[in-house]
């Protein structure tokens, strides 16, 4: 129970002059440019978008500029802005065949049509600070461009009836989580829209449960790539398709084990993670949750949290979960006296009931 | 024939939208529409498409989350041009829509393709293949031992 609490306004108001001034940092050093953020920082900007759910790298740069480099303060921010923007309609589904791949590798195939093609990576960074600021060498490119599309990795599993096929089907209009409450089960269309929001920490968190026992999940990477696709719009304004730019977006491709069930011939299954920007950590992490999360699909024993599909939604989203931990910091005054009133009644009934027992206890003995 | 073609339409509105906006607005520069003849029916006005994925790339669709997009609407004349960007840059949709209107007159039309849409066309190609060939630089080379087949 809340109740208003008059008072305060002075300290409220000198409490947030203090937060920008926290904020602003040290006056004689230069204030961040969004540019600066946006090109050096791409990273957090596209952590941002994803669980802010907002592609927009100007507006997520400015979020973190605001939130002072505090990421979940920052989703928050975006998420919130989000809301006082008109919805106009739903893209046509993004094409992640036709992505014009910048990375692009394979933890089952050495040998993948197109190449694996390694694009700007931590992986082979010795993690070794560079106190030196680095300014880049002029970029290398090579002779030929790579492919214009590169074929998807699992589809050489499919070819041999290996892994499971994944048709658009009748291809129902998804449940939209912005619109609609989370309701389970959740299907996986369902499932998908809220782990791409999903906090980064959390599902890695989860992801990493699986591959330590908390559910059988045996993956392999099939495939990760990254590199831009175009968003394409129809418009009833002009009952035709049209591309009206490109966003940077992550795929992975799980592939794991399964031995049969449900009526389904021992075969690969997968999993699946998609992400705005550059965010390979993230996407994998979505894609072993969502394979998890499929146990009751595929008849396997349901008993890790990561195949809990309520608790894994439920937990997932960091803007939820941040308020609800953080709410506890709000006015709790009423609750708390009575409490404290309470506790002082059976406190006091305690010690009347001890003093009983010794009175009786003495009576006993004497 | 005056009217254009969906496809052709389609396409250059696509290049518009995906032009860099400086760029868009120097090849403009010597198209600015007369001022009393053009009329704005929606001015620039930002908000939001959900994206769409698809389960497994190919599987049936889910939300991924949204992109903001600015749109606008002007009629030159008797033509009227409509623009949707991504981002929220006012002026690139005021400009694309322009460019729209008046790639379906007969008279400006193929102007604008040769000095507008033409130059946008290639530098996109431009900018791709130079990110392609970037990428291609770190592609692996394995050396191992060809199998005779």
């Amino acid at each position: 129970m809340y109740v208003a609490v008059k008072g305060g306004e002075q300290a409220i108001t000198r409490s947030l002059q203090l937060l920008a001034e926290a904020r602003r940092g040290d006056l004689t050093v230069p204030e961040l440019s969004l540019d600066q953020i946006r090109e050096q920082l791409r990273l957090g900007v596209a952590r941002v978008m994803q669980e802010g759910s907002l592609y927009d790298e100007e507006l997520a740069a400015l979020a973190m500029r605001q939130a002072a480099g505090d990421m979940l303060e920052a989703i928050f921010l975006l998420r919130a802005y989000r809301t006082t923007l008109p919805r106009f309609g739903y893209t046509q589904p993004l094409d992640t065949n036709a992505m014009r791949v910048r990375r692009r590798v394979s933890g089952t195939f050495k040998d993948v049509p197109g190449g694996q093609v390694l694009g700007p990576t931590y992986d082979y960074t010795q993690r070794l600070l560079e106190f030196e600021s680095t300014a880049p060498t002029s970029p290398l490119q090579a002779e030929a461009p790579l492919p214009d599309t590169m074929p998807r990795v699992l589809d050489l599993l499919d070819a041999e009836a290996l892994i499971e096929r994944i048709d658009a089907g009748v291809d129902p209009e998804p449940i939209d989580l912005t619109r609609e409450p989370l309701m389970f089960p959740a299907d996986r269309a369902t499932r998908l829209q809220n782990l791409a929001r999903g906090d980064e920490g959390f599902l890695l968190g989860m992801a990493y449960s699986t591959q330590r026992g908390y559910a059988e999940s045996h993956p392999f990477a099939g495939e990760i790539r990254m590199g831009e696709v175009d968003v394409v719009i129809c418009p009833e304004e002009l009952g035709f398709a049209i591309e009206i730019g490109s966003i940077t977006l992550t795929e992975c491709q799980m592939i794991n084990q399964f031995h049969g069930g449900n009526g389904l011939p021992p075969q690969f299954t997968r999993g699946y993670g998609l992400c705005m920007g550059e965010g390979e950590r993230k996407a994998m992490s979505m894609a072993l949750v969502d394979r998890t999360l499929r146990c009751d699909e595929l008849g396997e024993p349901a008993y890790a949290p990561a195949q809990n599909q309520e608790f894994v939604l439920s937990h997932s989203d960091s803007v939820e979960a941040s308020g609800f931990v953080q709410h506890l910091k709000l006015p709790h005054y009423v609750d708390f006296q009575a409490e404290l009133s309470l506790l002082r009644t059976l406190s006091k009934q305690h010690a009347q009931h001890l003093n009983a027992e010794e009175t009786a206890a003495q009576e006993t003995s004497s | 024939m005056d009217t254009p073609t969906h496809l052709a339409r389609a396409q250059w509105m696509s290049l518009l939208a995906q032009a860099e906006p400086a760029e868009l607005a120097t090849a403009m520069e010597a198209f600015a529409p007369p001022v009393d003849a053009t009329t704005w029916l929606r001015p620039p006005q930002t908000g939001l498409y959900m994206l769409r994925g698809r389960v497994g790339g190919t599987g049936p669709q889910f939300n991924l989350g949204e992109v903001s997009v600015t749109r606008c609407s002007v009629q030159i004349g008797e033509r009227i041009g409509h623009a949707w960007v991504r981002g929220s840059n006012s002026r690139h949709a005021e400009l694309a829509a322009c460019a729209d209107a008046l790639m379906q007159d007969a008279e400006q039309g193929p102007r604008l393709q040769v000095q507008v849409v033409e130059p946008l066309r290639q530098s996109l190609n431009r900018r791709r293949e130079a990110a392609s060939r970037k990428a291609a630089a770190s592609k692996v080379e394995f050396f191992t031992v060809v199998r005779g087949e």
